[in-house]
């Protein structure tokens, strides 16, 4: 008997066929196994299409997880740190788990379909926690990675677009709410979520409907300026919307094997995503320990001066570098919109109150030569970039 | 009676980045403009219903974004959004398209000539170089080169030490650069006519001169050197129009406590015993200042808002030889749909580029030759753009707007007034030559505005209608603009400034006058700097 092997190399997603009729540069990387797009005509284009009109990018890789059973409430009110008894169906929560130290070991979303039922999204995959978290609880976690696909549907004129869709009550989407609409017969989820700060959805559905979705999209964007894009031009947009990357600007804790390199929600800046009040919690005892005893590290918004990007610098409390650094960069870029010398990074505590100044060390090449610079920055409290547009209700047409 | 701290007279973009520095360093300010809408030549008018135009200036590059930044102008709406290209219709059905790609660029030019595509990169080092040597001044106040102050003295030095640094080939280069015609400039790297037509435009627009008249090869460089986030050399659109430019601005300045008041054109500025006292309106109400900024040009500052006997007059002199010719008009349209270009491969993104109909560098010059006779080119150069390709904001879904900008358009037209019948015949110029090319473009249009030189002039105040402010030329460049001696934004009597285009480092909706015009007066007045310094590229 031969065994059937696993598939080699990298899978293609159900909207890998429709990207690659579009893509012109040919530029892929793995993303969890699949294959996804860096760009597929221009990353500055596409940002742009995400800031200016409509940007559809490919999430399907995302793991997923259906939770479900009559404790599927309960039990996510155990593993994660935020109240979810205050998620009601039709509503989406940001949130974060931990383990028994209070470290963080991922980020997600939890998309509360129906009345016990759920769907968790993050990055890494975890069962192995859950199910270990799910000891006496009735609830059944299933993973549904490969059976859903979802498309972001990101920008100022994403409302416009999905409006030619026919989907019913979408005026009235609020900020991370869900709703399910029928489509050729199948369902679809929509949410009003995203990763780029601004105006836009993201479509779930079955794989077998994901190519009729994508040209029922495209169709209704057509005068809307609508684009598909690549994880260069969404990450882009995240840096500006002040949004975590795992393996950027923290590590998921079980994968980690030194010590001190993980990171609790106070030292990401996520205490709004911990609650004291509900009743016990993964993490909830170290957690409430650290908030006693305080941190020792904590995630800073960087606005620094001049316009060199300050990528993989050292932060200083003073423009002179001889004191020891007191924390580092872990995301950094150039925001076009907002014309600002923009980072993410993790500074010792008490350093990097926001407010606050501090100094970073940037490198920077021009024709072969290195030079050094200082650059003062100041630490800031709200996101780079948060139109108005990302919230309002109805949306506007643009 | 109120006296406020400093009057800025004109809500084009310049004079609201000089308001909003000073009120952002506390000073009380009103900032007084003619129309009933703010902007002057920066703006988004509804000329037809549902749709914004762009009616004077239309694309945006040199927006310095330092001052972007210090005014924080993305928290007042403003977004710039790069569009793709340029392209250069040819009359035997071919074109040329430059792309943002840069093998993709390699591959157009070398379609045209092989020789010319390996030449680019010397091309863009040169310009680059050149650029760098410009860049560094745009937020500088131009030294005297006659004063003896320790500040002048400095930043010659400093101006002299870059010099020194590119090298004695360069030295050379550089000093032929600045004297040169675009057309000379492009033969010492091209061969192709094409491919010299479509980069010798930026050497004239908005200016009196011709492709093979001397100093145009800095023209070129004016418009080459702007960014759109560290891209040099690209352009973009202002989302919602180039309204958005001033209105943000607006915004910041309003946020800074500042007042803005429109409907108040200025009959005078009032001097008294040597020294500004405030503006007369033309509406009869006077308003105190302890300084009044112009941003409204030299010619009409000096010459027309103030009384001759008030100001020197070798200064007077020089005012009135200031060369600020009407050189170019305009011609906005509304569309039904984006029209055809059949040379062009259906979705291609030289849709979105700014488009060009002219293919020698022959027509370029006898474009000239029309306007040095006095009437407008019978085979215009146009710069058209469609920024609704961009732009989801202007027009409603699947409708346009077009802008041409079109060169050469005199302010008079055979020495007298325009008439209706010539604005007609002008536009029906550039209507004929797109639709040379495009033969579905005249059944699109619902409603076109036609601007000439006159127009310009008439409604926003800026004399003959020049783009710049006044002409780019070597003459009236860095110490010596607007005039000599009188570079660093002080007018020849106490209290008074200038912030407008007419001064160092020129127009193009770069507010870097604007922005300098106020470092100066805030340490005038010793209060601490609020305008940004240049990033710098080293």
């Amino acid at each position: 008997m031969t065994v059937q092997e696993v598939p080699q190399g990298r899978l293609r997603t159900p909207f890998y066929e429709r990207m690659s009729q579009l893509d012109t540069l040919n530029a892929w990387h793995e993303w969890k196994g699949y294959t996804t797009p860096d760009a597929l005509y221009c990353g500055e284009t596409e940002y742009f299409a995400i800031r200016n009109a409509t940007a559809v990018f490919d999430v399907s890789p995302m793991t997923k997880y259906r939770i479900t059973g009559p404790d599927s409430l309960a039990f996510l009110d155990r593993l994660v740190t935020r109240d979810m008894m205050k998620i009601k169906p039709g509503r989406v929560a940001y949130a974060v788990w931990c383990d028994d130290q209070g470290q963080v070991l991922d980020d997600g979303t939890i998309f509360h379909l129906r009345e016990g039922e759920y769907r968790l999204c993050s990055q890494e995959r975890h069962l192995d926690w859950f199910m270990a978290s799910a000891i006496g609880f009735n609830v059944d976690i299933v993973v549904e990675t490969a059976d859903v696909c979802g498309l972001a549907v990101q920008g100022p004129t994403s409302y416009s677009t999905l409006s030619g869709l026919d989907l019913p009550g979408l005026d009235q989407l609020k900020l991370f709410d869900l709703m399910h609409c029928d489509f050729e017969g199948a369902e679809l989820m929509v949410s009003r979520t995203g990763f780029t700060g601004d105006l836009g959805y993201e479509l779930w559905i079955e794989p077998g409907k994901a190519e009729a979705l994508w040209d029922a999209v495209f169709e209704a964007g057509k005068l809307f300026g609508i684009r598909p894009i690549g994880v260069h031009a969404l990450e882009m947009a995240r840096v500006e919307a002040g949004y975590l990357a795992p393996f950027e600007d923290f590590l998921p804790a079980k994968g980690t094997v030194r010590t001190g390199r993980t990171r609790s929600p106070f030292e990401l800046g996520l205490e709004w995503l911990v609650d004291f009040k509900k009743p016990n919690f993964n993490g909830r005892r170290a957690l409430a320990e650290e908030k006693r005893k305080g941190s020792t590290w904590r995630l800073v918004k960087l606005n620094i001066e001049g316009n060199k990007v300050a990528n993989a610098s050292y932060i200083f409390e003073t423009h002179k570098a001889n004191k020891g650094n007191i924390g580092f960069v872990t995301s950094a870029e150039w925001s076009p919109v907002c014309k600002q010398n923009i980072a993410l990074g993790t500074v010792r505590m008490p350093h990097g109150a926001p407010g606050s100044t501090v100094w970073v060390e940037i490198y920077y090449q021009r024709e072969m030569h290195w030079s050094r610079a200082m650059a003062k920055a100041e630490v800031v409290d709200k996101p780079f970039w948060f139109p108005p547009r990302r919230s309002a209700t109805p949306p506007g047409p643009y | 009676m109120k006296t406020y701290d400093a009057i800025v007279v004109g809500a084009g973009h310049n004079g609201l980045t000089t308001a909003a520095f000073l009120a952002k360093a506390g000073l009380d300010v009103v900032c007084v403009e003619k129309n009933d809408y703010i902007g002057g030549a920066a703006v988004s008018r509804e000329l037809y219903k549902d749709w914004m135009y762009s009616n004077c200036s239309y694309v945006c590059s040199l927006l310095r974004p330092e001052i972007f930044r210090a005014l924080e102008l993305h928290k007042h709406g403003l977004q710039i959004t790069p569009y793709g290209g340029s392209c250069q219709f040819m009359q035997n059905g071919d074109y040329y398209g430059s792309y943002h790609d840069p093998e993709v660029a390699y591959r157009e030019m070398a379609r045209h000539s092989q020789h010319d595509a390996d030449a680019a990169e010397r091309y863009g080092a040169d310009t680059m170089r050149q650029c760098r040597f410009v860049r560094d001044s745009l937020l500088r106040t131009p030294p005297d080169p006659t004063s003896f102050r320790p500040k002048d003295i400095r930043e010659l030095l400093t101006i002299g030490a870059k010099f020194m640094e590119m090298g004695e080939d360069r030295m050379y280069e550089t000093i032929r650069f600045w004297t040169m015609s675009v057309a000379e400039y492009l033969d010492e790297y091209f061969e192709s006519d094409i491919i010299k037509t479509a980069y010798s435009g930026s050497g004239i627009i908005g200016t009196a001169l011709g492709v093979r008249s001397p100093g145009t090869a800095y023209v070129l460089l004016h418009h080459y050197m702007g960014e759109v986030d560290g891209n040099v050399g690209s352009w973009g659109v202002a989302r919602g129009g180039m309204g958005a430019v001033s209105k943000s601005i607006a915004g910041a300045f309003q946020g800074y406590g500042g007042e803005l008041r429109t409907e108040a054109g200025v009959d005078k500025i009032v001097v008294k015993n040597g020294r500004t006292t405030g503006v007369a309106l033309e509406n009869g109400d006077e308003i105190n200042g302890r300084i009044v900024v112009s941003a409204m040009d030299v010619k009409r500052t000096f010459l027309t808002c103030m009384d001759q006997s008030d100001l020197p007059e070798e200064f007077y002199r020089r005012v009135q030889n200031f060369k600020i010719r009407g050189s170019s008009g305009k011609l906005n349209i509304a569309l039904d749909g984006m029209p055809r270009f059949p040379a062009l491969p259906d979705g291609s993104t030289l849709y979105q580029s700014d488009m060009h109909f002219i293919d020698t560098m022959d027509r370029m010059e006898r474009a000239y030759d029309d306007w040095k006779a006095g009437t407008f080119s019978k085979d215009p150069y146009v710069d058209m753009v469609v920024p609704t390709m961009t732009d989801p904001t202007m027009a409603p879904p699947g409708k346009h707007f077009m802008s041409c900008f079109v060169q050469y358009c005199p302010r008079q037209i055979e020495g007298r007034e325009w008439t209706s019948p010539e604005k007609e015949a002008f536009a029906k110029s550039v209507i004929d030559q797109i639709a040379n090319y495009s033969p579905n473009f005249k059944d699109l249009i619902l409603h076109y505005e036609v601007r000439t030189p006159q127009d310009i002039e008439n409604e926003i105040g800026i004399t003959e209608g020049n783009i710049f402010h006044g002409e780019l030329t070597m003459d009236q460049l860095l110490f010596n603009r607007p005039v000599p001696g009188y570079a660093q934004y002080r007018a020849p009597v106490n209290g008074l400034y200038m912030c407008g285009s007419s001064t160092h480092p020129g127009g193009g909706v770069m507010a870097a006058p604007g922005a300098n015009a106020a470092r100066e007066i805030l340490a005038d007045l010793n209060r601490r700097n609020t305008v940004p310094e240049n990033f710098g590229d080293d």
